[in-house]
């Protein structure tokens, strides 16, 4: 045994070895005789047969297997046949029509348009919603005949905003709470100062057939600059300017800042855009500011609507206009109104038969109710998401 | 509309004054003409024949004058003249009459049945003891020439004959015949032919070719006789040579022959009253009758008076101008139109007119009315503006220009007003130059002052919008405050444009190529430096900028604004991360 360990190669030996006691060809031992005179290499002969690609029986394989003397390896056959769109030439599907293909159109086959899917996102510049509203109001207005105030000064005096309407000094309006002051500049300059006596008399003590406020009017709370609560200051400068000539019957309009020293919440802001609207007539009436208003909100797309007597200090009547929102269902407040009072007109000089019929609405509240916003801060300021103006309709208001 | 050529001198000779162009062009102008062009007669020949020589100096002055196409009366100087003279107030209305003689001493035009197949009307009159000069015969073929183009419809209403009556005896008959049957010497030639051989021959006549269709298919041609069987006229076509008219005839025999009666009675009116002028016995025109086969006649020409009754109401309601009855009728009288006052069935004051048979254009009160403006003069009736609004226009341009920068891919915003004092300053590097609307009780150091400039909401709108995909590109048109001591409430509002670029690039030349667009929309051209016509750019030291990329930009000599990028202390306070470049301009500058 030593001997033949030593004349052959370990592995083989090893081999040997298991193989001659399974087969029981030779009598191992310190001498190790054969046992049998002829040995069949069946697994040369196998190996062999495989060699020469004939099929063998599962076991015989998987015992070769065992001793990692053949390795299985998958064979993959594909039967090919020309198909229904064969062609010498490979061809390519065209995604589009280009420069190049172009003069190649009948041979281009195209890949299909996947148009589930949406086209490209574009690069595009936008307008602000609030302001699209703005313009379609305008062009409202334009169509009715009314013409627009220059509304480019912000900082106005007690007097233009509150005096001059017959606002009186004590009103709560006119506390600091509601309405924001000015630290520079702090009074004005100059104000007519005819008119200006004439204002104080009204409020002290009537005249033009009214009996007045009966309080000591004072002339530096008149002078106090303020940033304007509302257009309606505009509107009075515009009057007086008016009063100054031969009289002639104007329509006016604004759309423009005006400034509330408010919390701001949901619904409030401490700037907001007011739109007004005036006319100015001999012998209007109620009636008239009622036509006027159905015109107005009928063109907003409201048909329907209800007055509700209303305060304000410079006007009288009042109204308080109601809408019926289609959409809603139900009534909504949707503006205020009334007839300039005659202590605010005459003072300025305006003919007695001259009446001022005016209404307001604020500009958020149409266009938030349109592009679906809830949060007025969602809507203008520096906090507005830029996605929000960029995709949002344009504003139809006005035009069906 | 017709244009008339006629000799200015020979024209203010007929009017008795000479005039400058400019006060002839005025004169024109109140009437109702207009001067078209000022030739020479010798221009117009080298033009037609493409001859290009100079002008001689004693050339005859042509002015070439466009008249209305309803007034046939001013289609030649004569009428012209007379109907100015008559507005100036140089001469009366001549009243036109028919010379007064029996009807048995009147020539008569014998109408033959068969004309009715072709040309059934015709209307005559005779000029009697006129005069004749070259400028006056020429004018006289120029009428027939405007009246042939124009009323008579190139000659296939109404086609007019002029011819030397005492080379004629009368009677005269108009008859339709087979062309073979006619046969005369037509003007122009020296042998006869016969009517068919005519129009073969007129074929290539480059002038009267295009009148051969009018009765070149029909089986009989309309022809005028004389009692010798004279051929007057081939009818629209030509005259015979027989009685043609010369310098020296004295009187003349005018024929229309038409399709269309009215208008051969205008035309034969408008020329009988414009020549009449000419006459022995001025305005005298001596009658001719007119008979047909069925018995029918008529007198001609039809010289009758239109009279109409006009209410003052109606002509002072209408040019707004409140005029008493003389003084309506002295204004009609210069416009030809004789007026009287008369009082109408409602006992109101009205005005009698009685329109010559010149003037075949009054229709309706409404041309008596006008007639009566223009003699007033249209530039002095009173004027009445419907009421109309206009616009603002700071606010159009800030419309118009929003648009054109969303055009630029853009977006808008519209950012607070009211801001803390930091940020209208400190937070971009300026300097407090306490300029700023400061308010005295603000709620919190948001609401301490108003916007200086539109910069510090154009950066809080960044800073919010962090995650927003990149460029970032927003724009914002709107006021910023100030104090300002020329204004009563001692400050003032001011536009102003700002747009920025917010990306991983500062986009420094895009800000700039805005800001060439913004000049370009606004028509002002690019200029080199230190020009005063246009714009430039040039280099600035503002704080809120990083230095060497900023620059001022100025119109017309004026700085009106700033671009540059953004320092990165001011994104900083901003909390931008990314680097911006910003512009902001004064809109009201460009105004």
């Amino acid at each position: 045994m030593d001997e033949l360990k030593r004349k052959l190669d370990p592995s083989v030996f090893n081999i040997g070895r298991s193989q001659v006691g399974k087969h029981n060809w030779v009598q191992l031992g310190k001498q190790v005789s054969r046992k049998v005179q002829h040995v069949k290499d069946k697994v040369k002969n196998l190996l062999l047969q495989i060699q020469e690609g004939m099929e063998l029986d599962e076991s015989s394989l998987n015992s070769l297997k065992t001793r990692s003397l053949i390795e299985s390896k998958e064979w993959k056959g594909y039967s090919v046949k020309k198909g229904p769109n064969y062609a010498p030439k490979r061809k390519k599907f065209a995604t589009d029509l280009t420069r190049e293909n172009l003069q190649t159109w009948k041979e281009l086959q195209f890949k299909e348009y996947n148009f589930n899917a949406k086209g490209q996102p574009l690069d595009a510049g936008h307008l602000h919603p609030l302001l699209k509203v703005r313009k379609q109001l305008k062009d409202i207005f334009r169509q009715m005949g009314f013409e627009e105030m220059p509304t480019n000064n912000f900082v106005e005096s007690s007097f233009w905003n509150f005096d001059a309407l017959f606002q009186p000094q004590q009103h709560p309006a006119r506390d600091s709470h509601d309405t924001f002051f000015l630290k520079a500049p702090s009074t004005t300059r100059e104000l007519p100062e005819d008119y200006v006596e004439r204002v104080k008399q009204v409020h002290e003590s009537g005249g033009y057939g009214s009996r007045g406020y009966n309080y000591d009017w004072k002339r530096e709370e008149a002078n106090k600059n303020l940033l304007r609560t509302h257009t309606t200051a505009v509107s009075s400068r515009m009057l007086y300017a008016l009063a100054k000539k031969p009289f002639t019957p104007k329509k006016y309009f604004s759309i423009d800042r005006v400034f509330r020293n408010e919390a701001v919440d949901r619904t409030h802001l401490a700037e907001f855009h007011q739109i007004e609207g005036l006319v100015c007539d001999r012998g209007l009436t109620l009636g008239d500011l009622i036509g006027v208003l159905h015109d107005f909100f009928s063109r907003l797309g409201m048909s329907k609507l209800r007055f509700k007597p209303a305060y304000n200090p410079y006007t009288e009547p009042s109204m308080e206009i109601f809408g019926y929102h289609e959409g809603l269902g139900k009534w909504v407040e949707v503006g205020n109104s009334g007839m300039f009072r005659p202590e605010m007109l005459l003072p300025m000089g305006l003919p007695e038969d001259v009446r001022v019929i005016a209404w307001g609405v604020s500009l958020e509240r149409p266009t938030m109710i349109l592009y679906g916003i809830d949060n007025i801060r969602d809507l203008f300021g520096h906090k507005v998401d830029l996605d929000l103006i960029k995709r949002n309709a344009i504003c139809r208001i006005g035009i069906e | 509309m017709p244009t008339i050529s006629i000799g200015r001198d020979r024209l203010f000779a007929a009017l008795g004054e000479s005039y400058t162009q400019e006060e002839f062009e005025d004169l024109c102008f109140r009437f109702g003409i207009e001067l078209d062009d000022v030739t020479t007669e010798k221009a117009i020949i080298r033009k037609e024949k493409h001859i290009d020589e100079e002008a001689d100096e004693d050339e005859e002055i042509i002015y070439k004058i466009e008249i209305p196409a309803n007034r046939y009366d001013l289609l030649c100087l004569e009428g012209l003249a007379q109907a100015l003279r008559v507005f100036n107030k140089k001469q009366e209305i001549p009243t036109y009459i028919l010379a007064d003689i029996s009807k048995d001493k009147m020539l008569q035009m014998k109408v033959k049945p068969e004309t009715s197949e072709i040309r059934p009307f015709v209307v005559c009159a005779v000029l009697r003891g006129v005069s004749f000069d070259e400028a006056r015969y020429n004018s006289f073929i120029d009428l027939q020439d405007k009246l042939h183009q124009n009323i008579c419809r190139r000659r296939t209403l109404v086609a007019i004959g002029t011819h030397d009556l005492d080379t004629l005896q009368g009677p005269f008959t108009y008859e339709a015949l087979p062309p073979t049957d006619i046969n005369f010497v037509p003007l122009k030639q020296t042998k006869s032919f016969r009517a068919d051989e005519l129009m073969e021959f007129y074929k290539s006549d480059m002038k009267l070719k295009k009148f051969l269709h009018i009765i070149e298919n029909s089986p009989v041609f309309p022809v005028l006789y004389d009692s010798k069987r004279t051929v007057l006229s081939l009818p629209p076509i030509i005259n015979g040579a027989h009685s043609a008219i010369t310098l020296q005839t004295k009187n003349v025999f005018i024929e229309c022959t038409a399709t269309d009666l009215t208008k051969a009675k205008t035309v034969l009116n408008t020329m009988v009253t414009t020549f009449s002028e000419y006459c022995e016995r001025k305005f005298e025109i001596e009658p001719v009758e007119v008979t047909y086969d069925d018995g029918k006649s008529y007198i001609c020409p039809d010289l009758a008076v239109y009279d109409t009754e006009v209410s003052l109401s109606y002509i002072t309601d209408s040019i707004r101008v409140s005029l008493e009855v003389e003084q309506v009728t002295s204004l009609l009288t210069r416009m030809q139109l004789h007026a009287e006052p008369a009082k109408s069935s409602d006992n109101q004051y009205a005005i009698k007119v009685h329109v010559p048979p010149s003037r075949s254009d009054v229709l309706h009160p409404c041309d008596v009315m006008e007639d009566v403006a223009i003699a007033y003069g249209f530039n002095n009736l009173p004027t009445r503006s419907p009421a109309s609004i206009k616009p603002l226009p700071l606010n159009e341009l800030t419309d118009l220009l929003r648009i054109e920068i969303a055009m630029n891919v853009y977006s808008e915003v519209v950012t607070w007003l009211i801001c803390s004092r930091k940020e209208n300053f400190a937070m971009l590097n300026r300097e407090d130059d306490n300029s700023a609307v400061i308010i005295a009780n603000p709620r919190s150091a948001d609401f301490e002052a108003m916007r200086r400039t539109l910069m510090p909401g154009i950066l809080k709108t960044i800073g919010s919008n962090k995650d927003h995909p990149k460029p970032i590109k927003i724009y914002e048109i709107s006021d910023v405050a100030m104090l300002d001591e020329s204004k009563d409430v001692g400050a003032s509002n001011r536009r102003h444009l700002a747009a920025l670029h917010c990306g991983a690039t500062s986009g420094f030349e895009l800000i700039h190529g805005l800001v060439d667009r913004i000049m370009e929309v606004m028509a002002i051209p690019f200029v080199p430096v230190n020009d005063n016509t246009g714009y430039y750019i040039k280099l600035s030291q503002e704080p809120e900028f990083l230095p060497g990329r900023q620059a001022s930009i100025v119109v017309r000599g004026k700085q009106i604004g700033n671009f540059g990028i953004v320092h990165p202390q001011v994104l900083n306070n901003f909390d931008i991360p990314d680097p911006c470049s910003f512009v902001e301009i004064d809109v009201e500058a460009l105004l």
